[in-house]
């Protein structure tokens, strides 16, 4: 049973769970699925430097810090009572594509030859990572929202606005994966 | 918590997972994205055509969403960050949780972002 629980689990299974959070947040609290805006709590209990954006009642929201937090937990729990000991099965043709740019090792979720401290001090790994996460900082709230508050709370709830950003994201996605990241991956 | 578990055990964390998805190598990713806002669809419609009230007893609202650029510019932005880092927010938390601890400069630079955003906010097109 635990090695059933320990394979990856299949997208008819994680993601009819992923949408049950929807009514689970609005009929325990009227609460609304949305995870970057977090990232605003984050800075306007922190750092909100006299800016309009951040002077609200961030308070009122805690519910959320709580939510990430807890995500944090329970990918811990994940990672070492859970964890899947084969590596990652990809794609042969990414597999292919990802070999030219030096990444060979499928044993975690992610790369290493990236997402690693000492890659943060070559010019591929600072942009991937640093600019990278810039772009997601800036552009979920410059869209008033993530894939969590957008694509799947949004379009649930049937919004045309959260069609437009879902497919914005689309766009700006494969663009990086199939013309830019090429680039920044020989660098 | 059980949101974190189904993060790293469905692999939509997975940087891999991401680069499939936007070169159409694999169905998971959409697979999961879309029976995820398909059960939402369904239970909310359920919610508002039986009046569900919370557990508190009170109204559950949908708030209208108004359109603006933002939503397309800063769409393109993040969808170019998640194709970099293969997370939104969310999994940036998972993926901490799962040891990968340099993500917390992603963070810390996706806060920034955050941040920067606020300052600029008034001179960017909405």
């Amino acid at each position: 049973m635990l090695q059933l629980i320990q394979q990856p689990w299949p997208w008819y299974i994680a993601g009819p769970l992923i949408g049950l959070i929807v009514p689970a947040l609005l009929l325990l609290g009227n609460k609304h699925f949305g995870i970057s805006s977090n990232l605003r709590h984050i800075c306007a209990a922190c750092f909100p430097s006299n800016l309009s954006f951040f002077k609200y009642d961030w308070k009122k929201e805690s519910w959320n810090l709580f939510f990430v937090v807890g995500i944090l937990a329970g990918a811990i729990i994940a990672s070492v009572w859970l964890r899947n000991p084969s590596p990652v099965l990809v794609n042969p043709a990414l597999v292919e594509e990802l070999k030219s740019y030096g990444i060979t090792n499928y044993n975690y979720l992610l790369p290493p030859e990236i997402f690693s401290f000492s890659s943060l001090f070559t010019v591929r790994g600072f942009i991937l990572l640093v600019v990278g996460g810039f772009f997601v900082g800036f552009g979920t709230r410059y869209a008033g929202g993530c894939t969590s508050g957008h694509a799947i709370m949004g379009l649930s709830n049937l919004q045309w606005p959260s069609l437009v950003a879902t497919v914005s994201f689309m766009v700006g996605g494969f663009l990086m994966a199939n013309v830019i990241l090429p680039f920044i991956m020989h660098l | 918590m059980a949101f974190g578990i189904l993060f790293v055990k469905g692999e939509i964390i997975s940087w891999f997972r991401i680069q499939e998805m936007f070169r159409l190598q694999s169905f998971h990713m959409y697979g999961v994205i879309g029976s995820a806002v398909i059960v939402g669809m369904i239970s909310i419609a359920l919610i508002k055509k039986f009046n569900v009230k919370t557990v508190h007893s009170e109204q559950i609202t949908f708030p209208v969403k108004q359109f603006n650029k933002g939503q397309i510019i800063g769409g393109l932005i993040f969808g170019l960050g998640w194709a970099m880092t293969g997370a939104c927010p969310g999994p940036l938390f998972a993926q901490i949780g799962t040891g990968a601890f340099v993500i917390v400069v992603v963070l810390l630079s996706a806060i920034a972002g955050t941040w920067v955003y606020g300052y600029f906010r008034e001179r960017l097109p909405h």
